[in-house]
């Protein structure tokens, strides 16, 4: 007796298309138990972890403020696993590109103006291209496996921003703070409505880059290509696409979208550079790809409901005094159904009997 | 026949086996006596995998006996085969490269025996039989030669009365064949009874006491190889049977060839791919060349550096009308008015979960200026290209526009070809343009072709059905180990000549 996975013929459109809630469900479900297990009333933890948040302005604020990141990302992260290059470094890409586009306000500090903002950004999008250009030139040219050199990538622009702001970068005036100065007005990226809370214009610029990515995935050749050579390489190279160039192309734009994400974060939020500057915003941008069905479209309310884990896991510490580690156990167990949902969908598991041995095993 | 017992080691009989309504084997009778070296031999695709699994326990027989030692007997797992004494040395080797070969041997073992005694038990028996091995080097440093005898010495280590070697010459040097051979007659001599499956004729002729023949999946003969020439066994295994020929045309040398290959050589790819050897070609508008041969001799190879899949060492080794194309990729080729059908229909011609108007955007992109408006696709263009061609070919399918994969092999080919041949092409390359495809489908495809010759299109047909290749191309040539023959005209030749030929049998010598 032994499993088998057995292809299903005709996967149900239906189920495709619920894989994502069914997941929500389970993993919500799962973080039930958990709460009874750990002491709480699941109800009211579940309450506090999942409505609470939604309830007063200023939360909604920092939703969006959590979201714009991860919807970036998420976007960026779809073409990559669409086009089958498994980059999941996008946290280190966040990094490099708010360290590159930090030059200005923290090194050229004479440097004041308008222009500077855009400057800052288009100096993000190129830091965290070039850090993603470092997995897609190995896989290219050497064959390496770019889940590796991109993971470990991240370890390494993690240590880099942890020297900067101890070290060079240090504010001066900062009493020996590990932090950068903080970015001047100029140098911010403006609020929405700054009355009720602290949301800026972050989110709109995610929303658009997710818009333009979804339009180039669905309307043009280059989306086309995309689809081909991530699902069939061989049928692509027929069709005349180079699956090197591609490697390229979805690493840049992945790593583009993480530094823009990362300058978002620190110029918006938090204005300045500190030694930690993301939740681990990168690998919840994996979870929001695959929740959001690798649809741009759908990411923007995947990177919701991933927002949403962040901001019902501070809320889990304050009012219910259960670890921060809840919301990572949350987006794992998440990422687990979905797969799982996925896969169950596409085959059917099958028991296959042996048939029985007839005759006598060997005399010799 | 000279045989050691008087009872058969191993009997089938009337061994069927269907997959859907397609016969792989129909009713197969063999007898395996001890101490003998029996060749199976059949053309790619005549049952030959499908025998072997079943008798290894890979597969089940739907009908039939297999009658091991005197008593029938049930075969349910490989692991249940070699407890009854059946050993199998594969084609494509199953070894972990990063591991040394006493770990390769060890892991292969049903018990837990120690490493140490693995290692020593397999150095003894390879000392034994003269296959030199060393159980602590590691699989990635090792010859292609020397991997296969881990596999042998695996496989011995079972103590087999019957061993299967599947193509076991398919990727050695001739010195380790010759060597491979003193180990098959030293086994023999033991009493071991040795089922060697292959299409090599004169290998066969070399090792073998006796051969059963396989085509379309029943037995057409045994016979013994000594007494037999290359040629008469090949005629057993392609077939006698007779075909109405079309006349050849004469080959209109008065205009300039569309297509030609100039001495291409071509390294292969890997230790399974084959190496293109010096070949050179023209072809004419308005005729149908075809290039029959064996699976795996380097029709593959041939078609993707045709097609600019893979690119010439040299740009004048390929020319498409009169310009050197060698350099230059496939959506350059296509555009300049050829079009490359190729063998492998999901995953390769089409991507098997894109619809099929979106399978027309794959290779008609850079051809058909309609599919785009900038960098934009025109999807409504698509859609009316795929009713053009359903109609024109008659492509059945249950939705408008469904998946690549939700089509039937006839029908998707139809549609394949379909898409290929939509703005007159002048140069058409097809690989294996009806392998599988119902006999309905294949006649229209075949009637599709010769349509287009007739209107002035040149057509190379890479077959390895000969009775298609007799049916419908004018000139025919076969390819062998990557080397190509001359191209004789269809009413000059028969297939006697061309199974020759595909045997490898043709420099200095007169077909």
């Amino acid at each position: 007796m032994r499993l088998e996975l057995i292809k299903r013929g005709n996967p149900s459109q239906v189920l495709r298309f619920l894989s994502p809630l069914i997941g929500l469900a389970l993993a919500i479900l799962t973080g039930a138990i958990m709460f009874a297990v750990l002491g709480k009333n699941p109800f009211q933890a579940l309450y506090v972890y999942f409505v609470e948040p939604l309830t007063e302005l200023w939360s909604v604020h920092e939703l969006l403020i959590k979201a714009a990141p991860l919807i970036l990302m998420g976007a960026g992260l779809s073409v990559c696993y669409l086009s089958n290059n498994w980059n999941i470094g996008a946290e280190g890409q966040f990094i490099m590109g708010a360290l590159a586009g930090s030059i200005f306000p923290v090194l050229f500090t004479d440097v004041q103006g308008f222009f500077v903002l855009p400057l800052m950004l288009g100096f993000a999008i190129i830091g965290g291209a070039l850090w993603a250009l470092i997995p897609a030139l190995l896989k290219a040219r050497f064959n390496t496996n770019e889940i590796l050199v991109s993971l470990m990538l991240v370890y390494v622009a993690e240590l880099i921003l942890d020297y900067l702001v101890r070290g060079p970068w240090r504010n001066p005036q900062g009493m020996n703070f590990p932090e950068s100065v903080r970015f001047p007005s100029f140098a911010r990226i403006p609020e929405l409505m700054p009355v009720d809370g602290r949301a800026n214009w972050g989110i709109v610029i995610a929303i658009l880059v997710a818009i333009g990515i979804w339009v180039m995935l669905s309307r043009t050749l280059k989306g086309f290509e995309i689809k081909v050579l991530g699902s069939s390489p061989r049928a692509g190279k027929f069709a005349g696409f180079d699956a090197k160039k591609m490697v390229f192309f979805a690493f840049l734009l992945a790593g583009g979208c993480a530094g823009l994400a990362g300058i978002i974060e620190v110029a918006g939020a938090s204005a300045q550079l500190r030694p930690t500057i993301s939740p681990g915003y990168g690998f919840a941008a994996i979870i929001v790809a695959f929740l959001g069905r690798l649809n741009p479209l759908g990411v923007i309310v995947a990177g919701l409901v991933l927002a949403l884990t962040y901001l019902g896991g501070e809320a889990a510490q304050i009012t219910l005094g259960l670890s921060d580690k809840v919301a990572r156990v949350f987006q794992g167990a998440l990422l687990l159904y979905i797969l799982a949902c996925d896969t169950l969908i596409h085959y059917r598991i099958r028991f296959v009997r042996t048939p029985k041995a007839v005759g006598s095993a060997a005399d010799a | 026949m000279s045989l050691n017992g008087p009872e058969p080691l191993l009997t089938l009989r009337g061994l069927t086996k269907s997959f859907g309504s397609f016969k792989a084997n129909d009713g197969v009778d063999l007898d395996i006596y001890p101490g003998e070296i029996h060749a199976l031999l059949g053309e790619n695709g005549a049952g030959k995998s499908t025998f072997v699994k079943m008798l290894y326990g890979a597969l089940q027989p739907d009908a039939g006996a297999i009658v091991w030692r005197g008593q029938e007997t049930v075969i349910p797992s490989p692991a249940h085969a070699r407890q009854l004494g059946i050993g199998m040395v594969f084609q494509h080797f199953s070894l972990f490269e990063a591991l040394t070969v006493a770990e390769n041997v060890a892991v292969a073992l049903s018990g837990d025996e120690p490493l140490r005694k693995v290692a020593a038990d397999l150095e003894a028996v390879s000392r034994q039989y003269g296959l030199p091995l060393k159980a602590n080097a590691r699989v990635h440093d090792l010859s292609v030669g020397e991997r296969q005898r881990i596999e042998i010495v695996r496989c011995l280590l079972g103590h087999p009365d019957l061993i299967i070697m599947d193509e076991p010459t398919s990727v050695l040097t001739p010195q380790e064949v010759e060597d491979l051979f003193a180990v098959l007659r030293q086994l023999a001599a033991e009493g071991k009874a040795i089922l060697y499956i292959s299409h090599k004729l004169e290998e066969v002729r070399a090792l073998c006491e006796r051969a059963t023949i396989l085509r379309h999946g029943k037995v057409v003969g045994t016979c013994v190889p000594r007494e037999e020439t290359a040629a008469s066994i090949a005629r057993m295994m392609v077939g006698a049977d007779i075909h109405q020929i079309r006349p050849a045309k004469p080959a209109s040398t008065a205009t300039a060839p569309l297509l030609t290959l100039r001495d291409l050589s071509m390294p292969a790819r890997d230790v399974f791919g084959t190496a293109l050897k010096h070949i050179s070609l023209d072809l004419h508008p308005g005729e149908i060349l075809g290039i029959a041969g064996i699976a795996g001799n380097g029709q593959s190879e041939l078609f993707d550096v045709i097609s600019g899949e893979r690119l010439a060492s040299r740009p004048d080794e390929v020319t498409l009308f009169g310009a050197p194309v060698g350099h230059v990729d496939i959506s350059a080729r296509r555009a300049k008015g050829a079009v490359f059908i190729s063998e492998e229909r999901l995953g390769h011609a089409t991507v098997p979960g894109l619809a099929l108007s979106e399978n027309v955007i794959l290779t008609r992109h850079r051809v058909n200026p309609g599919l785009k408006s900038g960098l934009f696709l025109n999807r409504g263009r698509a859609r009316s290209l795929l009713d053009t061609i359903s109609e024109k070919l008659d492509v059945r399918k249950s939705t408008p526009d469904p998946a690549a994969q939700a089509l039937s092999g006839g029908n998707l080919q139809k549609f394949i070809i379909g898409r290929e041949v939509l703005e007159n092409p002048r140069v058409i390359v097809v690989n294996q343009p009806t392998w599988g495809v119902d006999a309905g489908s294949a006649a229209l495809i075949r009637q599709a072709l010769v349509d287009l010759a007739q209107g002035g299109a040149a057509i190379l047909v890479i077959s390895q059905d000969l009775d298609e290749l007799f049916e419908f191309t004018d000139r025919i040539a076969a390819i062998a180990e990557g080397r190509l023959s001359d191209f004789t005209p269809v009413a000059e030749t028969d297939r006697r000549a061309i199974g020759l030929k595909m045997s490898g049998i043709f420099e200095g010598v007169p077909a």
